[in-house]
């Protein structure tokens, strides 16, 4: 990727191991002031020790990490100063009410006391609390304690945000709601990086980096990874029982890779024009009449299933 | 360092106690109850040790020996046995400590060679119990041996003065009634307040990792001494609360004399309540499981404070590698403190030495506990 002179974060090979596990195993990238980067990766791919190790939470093994311009390794505390971060595990204090937490999080992080009861006003309103401020934290539904989470986490205008699954054991409207406010925050210039392995959010990410077991394996606007990464077209074939005919298509000519979605097949093919015909002729000479083959745009998670196979297969010939 | 921080900490404490009654019940009440059932509990004075008799000559001198036993207020007679066997049962099923035998021909014997002998029988399980009663029933019959030997003088003219020489007049000072509660209660003192002093900051990091806030906690500018001070405040505050109840029911519940002056007693106990809440944060810090930390940190300040301190077992009769253990003992100060403005009356001047002590042993120890804590997840 280019290189972003503006760039508020930026990593360069970072490399973090637990004993003989590599969690993050040489990552480079950067992101632009408000920019809003997704990290899209199945658990365990090494999204949260990514962001852990820009908090300056976890010590990396190797490469550098700039956040703000400086280097969470030799300065964490300025960097903490700088960034709001959402943990995956709720946790802000269950026993204090909405205001007592924003104001001890407001206390911590130095708010200037002229303008901390406009920003605990604000952060109220943003998580829709408003007449609600003295409830406990404990008696409030998971929506509301997401946006609570990220109003603590704002409090202090952060340049730069860390959300760490922030959406996951939410209802739809309240995530629908979360990413209007995260789409805020990043037109005000704050840059957003947010994990997650919801695939439909990822369309909701300037820019989204895909992540598995420790490795970034593709980065780009959505359209730009819908299109680029795959780097052929899609065909879905639809008919009663066509999920059982997987092999057989795997064999047609011009298929390089078959997938199953739901009770239909994604199937990449050089040319869907001439493909989507032939496909049908095949399938009924084998004796499957009446298959239907169409082209469509592939999804995030077309894109992700084809990346992430790509990548084992690498590695595969690599070993 | 901002003290801003600190407030904000300490308020969040303050809040977090405030809305948990339960354990802020616990944090007031078991000191109450500690400070009863030890100072109940623990009593060092022997007294009213069980005694059988068995009397095989019934004659005047040897009743008047054992009246003079019965009467003594070291022991309380529990019987007048009849035969061997039933002392021996007496012994055997502990309804008696000492057995008083006298042999048939007693006084006969006294009288003639003037020479005397009575069997004691004493239960030494307890050799504790034993030797002291061994000694109070020693003095019994030496005082007897006396009387009887001043009317064998006075019988034949002579005079007291001949027969003690030199007589010892005791004068017991700082405990005179030599009442094993007085200078046991300020021990007490100092390992409730070791008991609970740890286990109220044993939890407060713990609890902190164990329910996922912390990690938000870390991911702040926070300083680890700021966050230190904010979280131990609030302790302190209920830790001297907790010491006044003691103290208050050493003085007016137990009647421990109170001689010296209330500056000293809070001034040290300050300095201690900071050692001990410093290591349950030091303990509350390097494990990060609340029951854990709790049990360490009931190990790490009951049993040296129970053995090493000096409460109730003399330093000075440990052997030396003890002795030189007990230096370790920040409760070995506090309880040296603690028993001399009691029962002396001492001020800060005489107890200089334990008091700086007991000082750089809080300075230290704050440091230690400050410098435990890292702001990261590794």
């Amino acid at each position: 990727m280019p290189a972003d002179t503006a760039a508020q974060i930026l990593v360069d090979g970072l490399v973090k191991r637990f004993g003989a596990f590599v969690a993050v195993d040489g990552v480079s990238f950067g992101v632009a002031r408000g920019e809003i980067m997704g990290f899209l990766g199945p658990n365990g791919a090494g999204k949260s020790t990514l962001i852990r190790i820009l908090c300056g939470l976890l010590r990396p093994n190797a490469g550098r990490a700039l956040v703000a311009g400086i280097d969470v390794t030799k300065d964490p505390d300025a960097v903490r100063q700088r960034i709001g971060y959402m943990s995956q595990k709720f946790s802000l204090y269950n026993t204090l009410s909405v205001i007592e937490n924003l104001r001890f999080f407001g206390g911590v992080y130095g708010v200037p006391r002229d303008q901390l009861e406009q920003r605990i006003r604000f952060a109220v309103d943003m998580a829709g609390l408003a007449g609600r401020e003295t409830s406990l934290v404990a008696t409030l539904a998971g929506g509301w304690k997401q946006r609570l989470a990220l109003g603590a986490a704002i409090l202090h205008r952060p340049a730069i945000l860390f959300l760490d699954e922030p959406t996951s054991g939410v209802d739809p409207e309240s995530r629908r709601r979360f990413w209007d406010l995260i789409h805020t925050l990043g037109a005000e210039g704050v840059s957003v990086l947010v994990s997650t392995h919801y695939m439909d959010e990822a369309e909701y990410c300037n820019r989204v980096a895909l992540i598995t077991r420790g490795r970034l394996i593709a980065l780009g606007t959505p359209h730009e990874l819908r299109r680029r990464s795959l780097g052929a077209e899609l065909l879905a074939i639809e008919r009663e029982g066509i999920v059982n005919a997987i092999e057989l298509v795997e064999k047609a000519p011009g298929v390089h890779d078959v997938a199953v979605f739901g009770n239909a097949l994604h199937a990449l093919v050089d040319d869907a024009a001439t493909r989507a015909p032939a496909l049908v002729a095949y399938l009924a000479a084998h004796g499957i009449a009446g298959a239907i083959a169409r082209r469509i745009e592939p999804t995030m998670e077309d894109t992700f299933v084809h990346l992430v196979g790509a990548a084992a297969k690498a590695r595969g010939e690599a070993a | 360092m901002k003290p801003r921080r600190i407030k904000a900490i300490a308020v969040k404490e303050s809040l977090q106690i405030v809305r948990d009654p339960r354990s802020l019940m616990i944090a007031l009440l078991i000191p109450l109850m500690q400070m009863f059932m030890l100072g109940y509990g623990i009593n060092l004075d022997i007294k009213h040790i069980p005694l059988c008799t068995y009397d095989r000559e019934n004659s005047q001198q040897s009743q008047g020996l054992l009246k003079q036993f019965a009467s003594s207020r070291y022991f309380a007679l529990s019987k007048v046995g009849q035969s061997y066997a039933e002392i021996t049962r007496d012994l055997d099923d502990g309804s008696c400590t000492l057995a008083i035998v006298i042999p048939a021909g007693f006084s006969q014997s006294l009288n003639d060679a003037g020479k005397g002998t009575v069997q004691a029988l004493i239960d030494g399980t307890d050799s504790n119990t034993a030797n002291i009663a061994a000694n109070y029933a020693r003095a019994v019959i030496a005082d007897f041996s006396g009387k009887v030997q001043l009317r064998a003088v006075q019988r034949r003219g002579g005079t007291l003065q001949t027969l003690t020489p030199v007589d010892v007049q005791a004068r017991v000072w700082f405990n005179e009634d030599l009442e094993s509660r007085n200078y046991i209660i300020p021990g007490i003192v100092a390992l409730v307040m070791a008991i609970v002093g740890a286990q109220l900051t044993s939890l407060t990091i713990a609890r902190e990792w164990e329910r996922g806030t912390m990690e938000q906690l870390v991911s702040t500018p926070v300083k680890p001494l700021e966050l230190m001070l904010g979280k131990l405040l609030p302790y302190f505050v209920i830790g001297m609360v907790d010491a006044t109840i003691c103290l208050a029911l050493a003085v007016f519940w137990f009647d421990v004399p109170f001689r010296g002056t209330l500056a000293t007693l809070l001034f040290t106990t300050s300095l201690f309540l900071i050692v001990v809440l410093c290591i349950g944060y030091y303990v509350s810090v390097s494990i990060r499981s609340q029951v854990g930390a709790s049990q360490i940190a009931l190990l790490l300040t009951m049993l040296p404070t129970v053995l090493l301190s000096g409460f109730a077992f003399p330093i000075d009769q440990m052997p030396g590698l003890v002795q030189g253990i007990t230096y370790l003992v920040s409760g070995r100060y506090y309880v040296t403190i603690l028993k001399s403005v009691f029962l002396k009356g001492d001020g800060a001047a005489q107890l200089a030495v334990p008091i700086l002590c007991l000082a750089l042993y809080a300075a230290v120890l704050v440091v230690l506990a400050a410098r435990s804590f890292r702001k990261t997840l590794d």
